[in-house]
């Protein structure tokens, strides 16, 4: 027999209390603390604060020991706090021309000013498990530092190398240093968006997505040939300037990957041939989201470059609608909340339809002796 | 009014009332004014991230949180019910970060946040229906692009939707929508009234009540002010009509409202509940009963052995 469902309160409550239960695992193994996490998993904490738009790096470790070690779960939780504080200055624009380098290559010239400088990579490891880590082992040894110090200037390949000869499109910098960004957290995004606002749209978005986006351009899917004109990783100064004092204060430094890429050329009989550009930029040191953020960045001004367009890295509503993860995994798990209302209806339609189908055929055999016994057409 | 919420219960920091800041709320309520003076229109906000993930409702939390003030009664619904776990989970949420009263009886509600339902009690005046919608577009199915359908809207080029809607009819003898299904509001804009059955869409017409529509992941917020003129879409030879059961609720034993089917067991036995349960225990304080009713007397309770 039926009896209404209650209990609903009760029954959250005891499901919030197994899964803390849960996240903590077997108590005889020591809990796993958060600035081990912020250490020792830090591509992680960088990928959360790139994605939760938040860079706070005990946050970020806090929400993936929350989340389970779940990014998308921890990102989401960054989001949710990011919403709630105050937003009192904006920052002047960074000037990744002035990073200190940890890692700085370009993949179009074998040797440029400034040098290529490979820093903490995995690019060249072999991927085989080290066991050693699994048995606890021994302290790395200490890494030596290089003869030379990294050039403080460090040229930039496209600006200062590439367009010198004017090979590559200028990208001018707005006139006014204080002129208005665009920001999606902040305003409703309208489209056709703008490059501000896409750029900012694929730097909070999602890994993967930015990922295959990237990948889809280099299989056909557009048409934009690139080479990494320069990746740069490291830490730039970020400058505030309030309106009472009248000049910038430096208030901390953050790590950041950028890369540059050198795309198909474009030319007419009149215009001399020129390379374009996609630009890339994110939070922490993640080569993978910066190139592929450049790739897709380049494929969506296909209009600008008047380009036709093949694929959907190019198309900048598809893009931007469903890049963000915490957006698009809510939505495709709220089809695990209740429908049974919805379904209801359904359920009553198709009965009804059905019941008018089987009445049609019987009326038909009525009158003609035969049966004709297909069921759904 | 700049209140905070202290919880030194649970150590968690200090919020603003109802969650949202100041400047948030005021956005809100700016996009609020104007969806009220443009019924149907979808007027884009800057949706924030909330505590809640998109899908669960986090427009209507947003609208809510923007119109909640300190005095209010809240009760929240999902397909019809208080109990839903999603339902349990934003009437804690409020009841924790604005402390208001709340309840489950539509009557005594100043506000009514929903997923899926309109109650079946007549609303007043001095009430509120906060809708939680998914895909606030109405012609999103039909055309994905934003640019494309934000056009059809401002020329009042429906001619789309009709054509969906005939070739149901063709292909099926039936418009084979059953729920969001689609509203003319006011004679101008087509509009989603949000995946409530479309056995609810005749009460949003000419309702007493502020009905209010938020899309948190969608960013975007459209109204009907008390009394508006809301027409389901149809044809003059296919009449919009309801959907009606041949049972009655097997609790109160209704037969106008909204009923949910219950499988009793694997061997096809079901029975139908109203899906609005405060109208459901409302009926049943009332002394009506239907044929499951645990207390039924004895002889008229087999009869309902369940609809065989």
């Amino acid at each position: 027999m039926y009896v209404a469902v209650k209990g609903g309160e009760r029954a959250i409550n005891n499901a919030h209390k197994l899964l803390a239960e849960q996240r903590r695992g077997d108590k005889d193994i020591a809990e796993i603390e958060t600035d081990q996490i912020e250490q020792q998993l830090s591509l992680s904490v960088t990928r959360v604060m790139a994605e939760g738009s938040l860079y706070d790096r005990d946050l970020a470790a806090l929400a993936i020991k929350q989340g389970r070690g779940d990014l998308i779960e921890a990102i989401f939780l960054m989001r949710a706090y990011r919403t709630t504080l105050p937003r009192f200055a904006f920052s002047k624009p960074i000037k990744t021309a002035e990073m200190d380098v940890s890692r700085r290559i370009s993949a179009t010239f074998k040797d440029l000013p400034g040098g290529q400088i490979l820093g903490p990579t995995f690019d060249y490891t072999h991927r085989l498990l080290d066991f050693t880590l699994m048995a606890n082992g021994e302290a790395p040894s200490e890494a030596p530092s290089g003869e030379q110090p990294v050039d403080e200037n460090m040229p930039r390949v496209l600006d200062d190398i590439l367009n010198y000869e004017g090979l590559i499109q200028d990208e001018p910098v707005p006139v006014e240093e204080n002129a208005p960004v665009a920001d999606l957290t902040r305003e409703p995004v309208k489209f056709p968006a703008g490059r501000d606002l896409r750029l900012q749209n694929l730097s909070r978005g999602d890994e993967g997505f930015v990922l295959a986006l990237g990948y889809s351009t280099q299989r056909g899917y557009a048409n934009s040939h690139a080479f990494v004109g320069e990746i740069r990783y490291g830490t730039v100064s970020v400058e505030i300037e309030p309106e009472e004092l009248g000049f910038a204060i430096d208030i901390g430094d953050i790590e950041l990957t950028e890369c540059e890429t050198v795309n198909k050329f474009k030319g007419s009989k009149t215009k001399l041939p020129q390379f374009t550009r996609g630009y890339g930029l994110v939070f922490g040191q993640n080569e993978r989201k910066a190139i592929s953020m450049a790739l897709v960045d380049r494929a969506m001004r296909a209009n600008e470059m008047g380009e036709q367009i093949m694929g959907p890295a190019q198309d900048s509503e598809f893009v931007m609608e469903h890049s963000d993860n915490v957006q698009s995994t809510g939505f495709v798990e709220h089809i695990k909340l209740p429908h049974y209302v919805d379904f209801q209806g359904e359920l009553e339609l198709v009965r009804r339809m059905r019941a008018e189908v089987e009445e049609r055929l019987a009326k038909s055999e009525a009158e003609n002796g035969t049966s004709q016994p297909e069921a759904a057409e | 009014m700049e209140q905070t919420v202290k919880n030194p219960a649970d150590g968690a920091p200090d919020y603003n009332f109802a969650y949202l800041d100041e400047q948030t709320k005021r956005m809100i309520r700016r996009a609020l004014l104007k969806a009220v003076a443009i019924p149907g229109y979808q007027v884009p906000f800057a949706g924030r991230e909330m505590p809640m993930p998109y899908g669960w409702g986090t427009g209507g939390v947003q609208v809510t949180a923007a119109v909640i003030g300190p005095n209010d009664t809240l009760k929240v619904i999902d397909q019809g019910a208080d109990d839903t776990t999603n339902a349990v989970s934003i009437r804690q949420f409020f009841a924790k970060t604005a402390q208001v009263a709340t309840t489950e009886k539509t009557a005594e509600a100043s506000i009514i946040q929903t997923r899926h339902r309109i109650p079946e009690k007549e609303l007043r005046e001095d009430q509120v229906l906060v809708y939680q919608v998914p895909i606030p577009e109405p012609l999103r199915f039909l055309e994905p692009r934003e640019t494309e359908t934000r056009k059809m809207h401002a020329l009042e080029e429906y001619g789309l939707m009709h054509v969906k809607l005939y070739e149901d009819i063709a292909r099926h003898g039936h418009i084979a929508t059953t729920y969001a299904y689609p509203v003319m509001v006011d004679d101008r804009y087509v509009m989603d009234p949000s995946p409530t059955p479309k056995f609810d869409n005749p009460k949003m017409n000419d309702m007493a009540a502020l009905q209010l529509f938020g899309a948190g992941r969608e960013k975007r917020i459209y109204a009907l002010p008390p009394y508006t003129k809301v027409k389901s879409l149809d044809f003059e030879d296919h009449p919009f009509e309801v959907q009606t059961w041949e049972d009655e609720c097997g609790m109160c034993g209704a037969r106008d409202s909204y009923l949910d089917e219950v499988i009793l067991d694997d061997q096809g036995n079901r029975m139908f509940v109203c899906s609005d349960t405060d109208y459901c225990a409302e009926r049943q304080e009332a002394g009506h009963r239907g044929p499951q009713h645990h207390d039924q007397p004895l002889g008229t309770a087999d009869r309902g052995k369940a609809a065989e």
